[in-house]
């Protein structure tokens, strides 16, 4: 830093001896609180009404500022920091619409907990209500998609404020919070003081440990099973909760299921990790779930893709639901033990008291589960018998992620947009750490891929960040390409580009009977895109090219890197439980046996001879619904 | 199905009422009835919620008004013993014919008569609810013109209140208050 006294220095000085503080503007106090929230990147779009806290950020060169291209860019960016580690990310827009714009990254971050806070400027407070230049109810918009949110009144209440918005974003169950900032109290003047005294929030105070008396009921469920299984769910990584849920399942010996945000919760290598849950989790772990006889919540809130059929879920197994959230306790699912607390200490008393059970039988009947889904598996090594549904000469999206997943070592950090690359990342990208997926699971927005990529990355600088994104979801953002070359941030950008907006499509082929409505798209060449931006890029056809193409894009540490992986138009992302059907009710992949003996079925009808009777022929019916029409390719 | 009363208390705040009713619609929570009003304790109000449900539902509001950080402590009076009650003006037809009746009538209800003029009275009575239903009811023949309900507020019996030990007001931000809901 320059001989310059900063306003920084200023108040660092003073910080600790509140008696005398420094005179600082709203602005100035809003860079100091942030720097004393240890936030060292701000991600933003400038305007008028947030203007006098750009100025002040001249003054403080700790806080890095990235200039995004479209505010909602900003608020991912915000999302994906803070995923990639747990701090609060921050976002920065102006008034009217730099404020409406984050509310698509607010309302992701909000479905998945994630801890953001978002600092938007005001019209002057006398003209708030006027309809002034750019002027709108941000904190009324943002109402119902934000943990809390303030405008702020007068600058006396800023320092509080701030401190409480970064309390209130990461404690208990985390989540968005919005600070609303009028222009004229940015510039206004004030001593400020950091408050010193631990924050006490009358109507907030984040559970801690479970109840002696519900730790008994829990353990008492657990000591009577037969066919336990543990629903391991996002709470647990961020509960920082993984090790007790190790030791949990092996001490019990319980085997693990994930939902797409839990993965990372426990290895996906390790032995008594099932995988995936839900509409296109594995076959086997629904199967263990509907059949089990406990099931054990942990840090999820049995979504409707996890559940299927509310009325067929699970039905003859009991239940234990810890959360920290007491809303989520019996909101979807009635629960037999009710646990509110923070998952580690939850997890700590349990395995006080837990006791070791044999769980063989169980065992079993999973792994014949699994065998019968291993007989299905589309995407085998390159050399290996392949399943006689794999096309000829066409790529897969599928194999795209799996071969990803070996030639990154399945150590990298993976961010993915919203759709059927989702899916295959969820089902082929193994997972060994917490944080280490990074995807919008309860608000399923497309576009959120490549900016939280960018924000992962400035995040966690020491870890190869992948974007794995759809050629839609990619098209909602790309914009970003831009603030990762201005920021030089090493991101690689696998582009599964398939042409179509291939998850609505596949809902179209199956129960719209193939009426492929505004999916398919025409889309740029993306290589030439990127190139425009000065982004090296590799354009890949053929599973032989992936190798070469992922270690040329690994090989490139300075700015951004791309991959367009040109795949089979109309792929389908199996098992897949229907919308509101049993969660064991899946559309599945035949198996080999089952393809050949379709096919040869299928030769034998197109050759039988032509009915005799043409007059009596009945007119054409309704062509039958999904999945009777889904004969044609990849089976079934 | 049956009526639940929840009391709330909340903190004084600008944005506090919108919170709790962006609560009930986002939820979809049916509301009877809500009223508001400030406590012995300026940076405190106090809500009434009434609503008629089963009390898995209720349940579902009271954890999901703790989500919301202005809200200090909620309670559940139907499992309490507690005084309901709610007042209601409504303005009568009252000619000189028929206003000795209505005024009977008010006499037997406890009513307070507080406006006369030539065509009608207003009358202010108070109670519990089945006690305005049934006195809204007898009046109606004599042609009710307008009345308006506070909706219902309740307090427990005896020892029983609702908890605010633990609420320090804030200096800066009592500063910044504004009796605004």
């Amino acid at each position: 830093m320059s001989d310059e006294t900063t306003a920084t220095d200023r108040a660092n000085e003073e910080a600790g001896t509140s008696t005398d503080a420094v005179v600082l503007t709203g602005a100035e106090i809003v860079c100091e609180c942030l720097l004393r929230e240890g936030v060292d990147i701000v991600f933003g779009y400038p305007g008028g009404a947030i203007l006098p806290t750009y100025d002040a950020l001249t003054k403080y060169p700790q806080l890095h500022h990235v200039l995004t291209r479209h505010e909602q860019g900003a608020s991912h960016m915000a999302d994906g920091y803070a995923r990639a580690t747990g701090k609060v990310g921050v976002a920065m827009a102006t008034s009217g619409p730099g404020a409406t714009n984050l509310v698509t990254g607010i309302a992701t971050a909000m479905m998945d907990s994630s801890p953001i806070v978002c600092i938007t400027g005001q019209v002057p407070t006398g003209a708030i209500g006027s309809d002034a230049f750019q002027e709108t109810d941000v904190t009324g918009i943002t109402l119902p998609i934000t943990k809390h949110n303030y405008l702020v009144t007068s600058i006396e209440e800023l320092p509080e404020v701030m401190r409480e918005a970064f309390h209130i974003a990461r404690t208990g169950r985390p989540g968005p919070v919005l600070v609303d900032i009028p222009k004229d109290v940015q510039i206004q003047e004030a001593e400020f003081v950091y408050p010193t005294e631990p924050i006490e929030l009358a109507g907030y105070s984040p559970p801690r440990a479970a109840r002696a008396r519900q730790v008994d009921a829990a353990l008492e469920l657990i000591r009577t099973s037969k066919r336990p299984i543990i629903l391991a769910g996002h709470g647990i990584s961020m509960a920082g909760a993984n090790r007790e849920l190790a030791q949990l399942a092996e001490k019990a010996q319980i085997p693990i299921a994930l939902t797409l945000l839990g993965k990372g919760a426990i290895s996906e290598h390790h032995p008594l990790c099932l995988g995936m849950m839900g509409m296109h989790g594995g076959a086997e772990v629904n199967h263990a779930i509907q059949q089990a006889d406990l099931l054990i919540a942990l840090g999820m809130r049995f979504d409707d893709r996890v559940t299927g059929n509310l009325a067929t879920y699970a039905r003859d197994s009991r239940k234990i639901h810890v959360d920290i959230d007491p809303s989520e306790i019996n909101k979807n699912v009635n629960v037999d033990v009710g646990i509110v607390g923070d998952l580690g200490e939850v997890l700590r008393q349990l395995l006080k008291r837990v006791e070791r059970r044999p769980n063989e039988a169980w065992f079993d009947r999973i792994a014949e589960w699994r065998a019968d889904s291993e007989l299905r598996e589309i995407v085998r090594p390159a050399d290996a018998p392949q399943h006689p549904a794999v096309p000829e000469g066409k790529l897969l999206g599928a194999q795209v992620i799996r071969d990803l997943f070996e030639f990154t070592d399945g150590e990298a950090i993976t961010v993915t947009d919203v759709g059927q690359h989702q899916m295959w990342e969820a089902q082929y990208y193994h997972h060994e750490r917490p944080h280490s997926l990074i995807t919008s699971g309860g608000l399923g927005t497309m576009g959120f891929g490549l900016p939280a990529a960018i924000g992962a990355k400035m995040s966690r600088p020491d870890q190869e960040v992948w974007a794995i994104v759809g050629d839609g979801g990619f098209q909602m953002t790309m914009m970003e390409l831009a603030t990762a070359v201005q920021e030089q941030v090493n991101v690689h950008i696998a582009i599964i580009n398939n042409g179509f907006l291939g998850m609505v499509r596949q809902w179209q082929e199956f129960f719209y009977e193939e009426r492929y409505n505004q999916t398919p798209m025409v889309n740029p060449d993306f290589c030439k895109l990127a190139e425009a931006y000065g982004i090296p890029t590799v354009r890949v056809t053929e599973r032989g090219q992936i190798e070469e193409a992922v270690n040329a894009s690994r090989a490139q540490t300075g700015g951004p890197t791309l991959i367009d992986f040109v795949v089979e138009k109309e792929e389908i992302v199996f098992p897949m439980v229907p919308a509101g059907a049993d969660l064991d009710d899946m559309i599945r992949r035949p198996t080999p046996e089952e393809f050949e003996q379709q096919r040869r079925e299928r030769a034998v009808a197109a050759k039988a001879p032509e009915p005799q009777t043409p007059e009596s022929t009945p007119p054409e019916t309704e062509a039958p619904a999904a999945p009777a029409a889904l004969g044609s390719r990849f089976g079934v | 199905m049956a009526k639940h009363i929840l009391a709330a208390l909340v903190e004084n705040r600008p944005g506090v009422l919108a919170r709790v009713a962006n609560l009930f619609r986002r939820r979809s929570f049916n509301i009877d009835s809500l009223s508001v009003g400030r406590t012995q304790r300026d940076e405190m109000s106090r809500m009434t919620i009434v609503m008629e449900s089963d009390s898995a539902e209720a349940d579902r509001l009271v954890k999901n008004l703790y989500k919301l950080v202005d809200v200090v402590h909620v309670d559940h009076l139907h499992s309490q013993p507690s005084v309901v009650r709610e007042m209601a003006l409504v303005k009568v037809k009252a000619s000189s014919d028929n206003r000795r009746e209505v005024i009977q009538l008010c006499d037997i209800f406890r009513a307070r008569i507080i406006d006369v003029s030539a065509e009608s009275l207003v009358v202010e009575i108070t109670g519990e609810e089945e006690k305005l239903e049934n006195f809204t009811e007898l009046v109606r023949p004599f042609g009710i013109v307008e009345m308006v309900r506070t909706g219902m507020i309740a307090l427990g019996r005896g020892g029983h209140t609702l908890k605010d030990e633990g609420f320090k007001p804030n200096r800066s931000r009592a500063a910044a208050r504004r009796n605004v809901l």
